[in-house]
């Protein structure tokens, strides 16, 4: 095995379907044998990002890349952008509506923890044409 | 204890029957984001969300049961998901703080 691609459509504000990309890559690692802590930490940032896109994208791709050391998630959108990155990874940061709110979310911890669970993570984003985050997990 | 013996010494409403699964640990909670990184697998989960992301993160956290607290009645998109995912899905008049308590009771009966 040299390298392994799984690519998922998110669907933005579509409560039904969130967290579909994230059970689906969960499975699949499990599948494949990938140990249960590592999955643990690749679906919780995992999780939050599929949730960013649907709540504050309109949605997205997210695309899981299997290498023998190293598990890669990208998030794409080409969502809203982030106008200050520095401020939206400052833990309990969030422009979440109170509807958002409602349904449990918007608690301002996403980034905070996509960043505490990965091994390394970038943000790209440009206000008015979208977000991209790349997290690599050390296998 | 297993789930169906829960419901009886707890006096649990049922609004969607699923595996009758071993619970070891409980989980109180509503950011589903705290939720999502504490709570362990095959845990009970205590909430007053009750709505279908409540199904989502039961899944992905692979929770034993839910217990919506507080006389919260789930909405049907939730109970629906549920039941797909095989999931209990119960409820209590109580607080979670009141249910933790007589879960504690009930354990050491
Ligand atoms: N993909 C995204 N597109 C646009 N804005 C985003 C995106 N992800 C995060 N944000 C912004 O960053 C803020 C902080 O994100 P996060 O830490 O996940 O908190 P929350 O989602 O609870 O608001 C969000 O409120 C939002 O303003
Ligand atoms: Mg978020």
């Amino acid at each position: 095995m040299t390298e392994i691609v799984w690519r998922f459509d998110v669907e933005g504000n579509n409560f039904e379907l969130a967290g579909h990309a994230s059970q689906q890559t969960k499975s699949r690692l499990k599948q494949i044998g990938v140990n249960n802590d590592i999955i643990r930490k690749v679906i919780i940032a995992m999780y939050e990002g599929e949730i960013n896109m649907v709540i504050h994208a309109n949605g997205g791709v997210a695309t899981v890349t299997v290498q023998p050391n190293l598990i890669t998630v990208v998030l794409a959108d080409t969502g809203k952008g982030i106008e200050n990155v520095e401020l939206a990874m400052k833990e309990g940061y969030s422009t979440a509506t109170t509807e958002i709110r409602e349904l449990g979310f918007g608690a301002g911890m996403g980034l905070p923890n996509m960043k505490k669970y990965s091994d390394d993570m970038t943000i790209d984003t440009t206000v008015g044409e979208g977000t991209t985050i790349t997290m690599k997990f050390k296998i | 204890m297993k789930i169906t013996k829960l419901i009886e010494k707890l006096n649990l409403a049922v609004f969607n029957s699923g595996l009758d699964k071993e619970i070891e640990k409980f989980y109180i909670g509503d950011l589903l984001s705290r939720v999502m990184g504490k709570a362990e697998t095959n845990c009970g989960w205590l909430t007053i969300m009750s709505n279908v992301n409540v199904a989502a993160v039961a899944r992905l956290v692979e929770c034993g049961c839910v217990i919506l607290c507080e006389e919260v009645q789930p909405d049907e998109s939730l109970r629906e998901k549920m039941e797909s995912i095989n999931i209990y899905l119960l409820g209590t008049d109580l607080s979670a703080f009141e249910l933790a308590k007589k879960i504690v009771e009930s354990v050491n009966e």
